[in-house]
């Protein structure tokens, strides 16, 4: 897809998270914004997904041969849901009843639902880096060259069971996994420094046997181009520090942690759209 | 009444180490996991015949949890084994959400249970992870009473689409169920039939209970001996037509009162058909460090204090 094309995609994104947040009063648009053009980017240029004819995606539990996503950090399911449906997994307009009774949008994903492109459930933080590990080692067993990649945010990286998983994955010479964290020093009590400080990632993952590498994550095509360059050792699993902005695309939440999980009330949501325009040929849901 | 005899004595992990090691001749999905208790778990023969499908994931519990889950998308069927403490309690949310609410197809293996794994003391004691596993909705609970029962109900659970919690332990007892046997998940084996009272017992206590039986026997007591090895899902309608018989029950189980199968089973009852009910089971205490015999003892997980339960349960009948 052309970069323009992406970054229209990102933009309906990102009005997605916002209206969907702002319709239930509830849910995560900070980090879900700050992570918009790595989704736009994995799901719309990097990932080799299975799709029909038609050119609609096909999903399946197993996801054999094919690139598969993993969401630690499940509460920005707003983007997540948003890039879904935009890729077809699921109508558009099903956007509309996330956070509500009886939604296959849960506020944080889940598989109870069925709803296709989800894998697992996450939430709870700290498990999606030992799912997609157990997920890369599967591919290895089944001999399938397709990768495995999973988001976690940075705050999540304080929880003790990444760091088992941190072991785990360059000692089973997982080189087709790819792990990105969202670094953007910001969680729901403070800033990462803060509250519990991160020091240096790249440093501790180095030491943990990862190729290490970074990126701007609000940058799409340095996006693309960094995924791109990942896993280049089939033995060395990588991890991508990528450096967003909490709210990016919405100039009065950029970099203000109280974003992280407060929805935007009625003109606070007509002033973020208003500085997001949609592109000719892209349309709300 | 039946008489149960026995010619040997073995540990229910190495019916599990069978069970496993067949299972890596005959299905290929079945990768075998463990957190730095290969020996334990009695891995050696899988391992040794299936080096790639074993995966020796150290002392980490709970990525070995999540490494599972993730191993089940791709079509493999994970058994992860530890000790049932770290099997459990110490990796509650990760089975919760990535094994449980996900509904993926991981086994979760688990030696040591009880008061039976002795003079370690009550760190490694759990008594509490039925109560943990049976509340998980998706998830199946066994709890097999000795090894020929142990082989086949790993045997069975890999037939099984779904998270499974197997249950056993470290002490060797006596073997007295067939080695042939098919094992059926949620079916309640009954062991002896009786119109006095019935006995729900499940895994060391099964035994127990059968030597209870012989000994109210002789006074003149028959008592229906019904092995409830499947906690959930519990096999309701076994237990209320025993109890309709008898009129009266007692639960013998290797765990806390709390949350056991003792719970269960007068849950079902206070619902469909109300009786007085006994519980051998721990009292809201933990463990501590003796041999497994001596604890049985004086924590009152013997065939004398199921005799002592069945007349007390009687009386109130």
């Amino acid at each position: 897809m052309e970069i323009e094309q992406l970054k229209s995609t990102a933009t309906a994104v990102r009005r997605d998270i916002l209206r969907m947040v702002a319709a239930v009063n509830s849910g995560h648009p900070g980090g879900s914004l700050g992570c918009t053009d790595f989704f736009v980017a994995l799901y719309f240029e990097v990932m080799n997904r299975k799709k029909d004819a038609q050119g609609n995606p096909i999903f399946d539990m197993d996801g054999r041969d094919e690139d598969i996503f993993f969401l630690s950090n499940g509460h920005i399911s707003p983007v997540f849901y948003s890039v879904l449906a935009r890729a077809g997994y699921f109508p558009v307009k099903e956007l509309a009843t996330f956070r509500k009774l009886d939604s296959r949008l849960q506020g944080h994903p889940t598989t109870a639902e069925h709803l296709p492109g989800v894998r697992i459930a996450s939430g709870s933080l700290g498990q999606g880096l030992s799912v997609a590990s157990g997920a890369a080692y599967s591919k290895k067993l089944n001999g399938d060259k397709s990768h495995v990649y999973v988001l976690m945010g940075d705050g999540e990286q304080q929880e003790g069971q990444i760091w088992e998983a941190a072991q785990f994955a360059p000692n089973k010479k997982l080189g087709n996994l790819t792990a990105v964290i969202d670094l953007n020093h910001a969680q729901i009590d403070g800033t990462t420094d803060n509250v519990n400080n991160n020091r240096s990632l790249a440093d501790k993952y180095r030491a943990f046997g990862w190729f290490v590498d970074e990126m701007e994550g609000n940058d799409m095509a340095e996006v693309i181009k960094t995924l791109k360059k990942a896993q280049q050792d089939p033995d060395v699993p990588t991890m991508i520090l990528m450096h967003t902005e909490m709210g990016f695309g919405v100039d009065y939440m950029v970099g203000n942690y109280k974003w992280h999980g407060t929805a935007p009330n009625a003109d606070q949501l007509t002033q973020a759209l208003n500085g997001l325009p949609l592109t000719v040929g892209m349309e709300d849901y | 009444m039946k008489k149960y005899e026995y010619t040997e004595k073995k540990d229910t992990r190495s019916g599990f180490g069978a069970g496993i090691a067949e299972l890596g001749k005959s299905n290929p999905s079945v990768i075998a996991l463990t957190a730095d208790l290969a020996g334990s778990l009695k891995l050696e023969a899988f391992i040794k015949d299936n080096p790639d499908r074993f995966i020796q994931c150290g002392i980490a519990e709970a990525n070995m949890i999540g490494v599972s889950a993730g191993l089940t998308i791709g079509g493999h069927i994970p058994f992860a084994t530890t000790f049932a403490n770290f099997a459990t309690g110490r990796v509650y949310d990760q089975i919760r959400q990535s094994v449980a609410y996900s509904n993926k197809n991981v086994k979760i293996c688990a030696s040591h249970a009880g008061l039976t794994l002795g003079e370690d003391g009550a760190t490694h004691q759990i008594l509490e992870d039925l109560g943990m596993m049976k509340m998980l909705p998706n998830m199946t609970v066994i709890n097999p009473c000795d090894y020929n029962q142990t082989k086949a109900a790993t045997l069975a659970i890999a037939e099984h689409v779904g998270p499974v919690y197997l249950r056993f332990g470290r002490p060797v007892i006596p073997v007295f169920t067939p080695a042939d046997q098919k094992f059926e998940i949620g079916k309640a084996w009954t062991v002896n039939e009786g119109k006095d009272v019935s006995i729900f017992c499940t895994g060391h206590l099964v035994w127990e209970a059968i030597k209870a039986g012989e000994i109210l026997s002789e006074q003149g007591i028959e008592a229906d001996i019904i092995n409830i090895h499947t906690i959930k899902p519990l096999d309701e309608e076994a237990i209320l037509a025993s109890v309709k018989k008898t009129g009266c029950a007692v639960s013998a189980e290797e765990h806390m009162i709390n949350g056991g199968l003792g719970d269960s089973v007068a849950q079902v009852l206070a619902r469909y058909y109300p009786a007085p009910v006994e519980y051998v089971g721990v009292h809201d205490t933990f463990g501590e460090s003796a041999t497994p015999d001596q604890l049985m003892e004086k924590y009152g997980l013997t065939a004398d204090k199921i005799v002592e339960q069945v007349k007390k349960v009687i009386a109130r009948k």
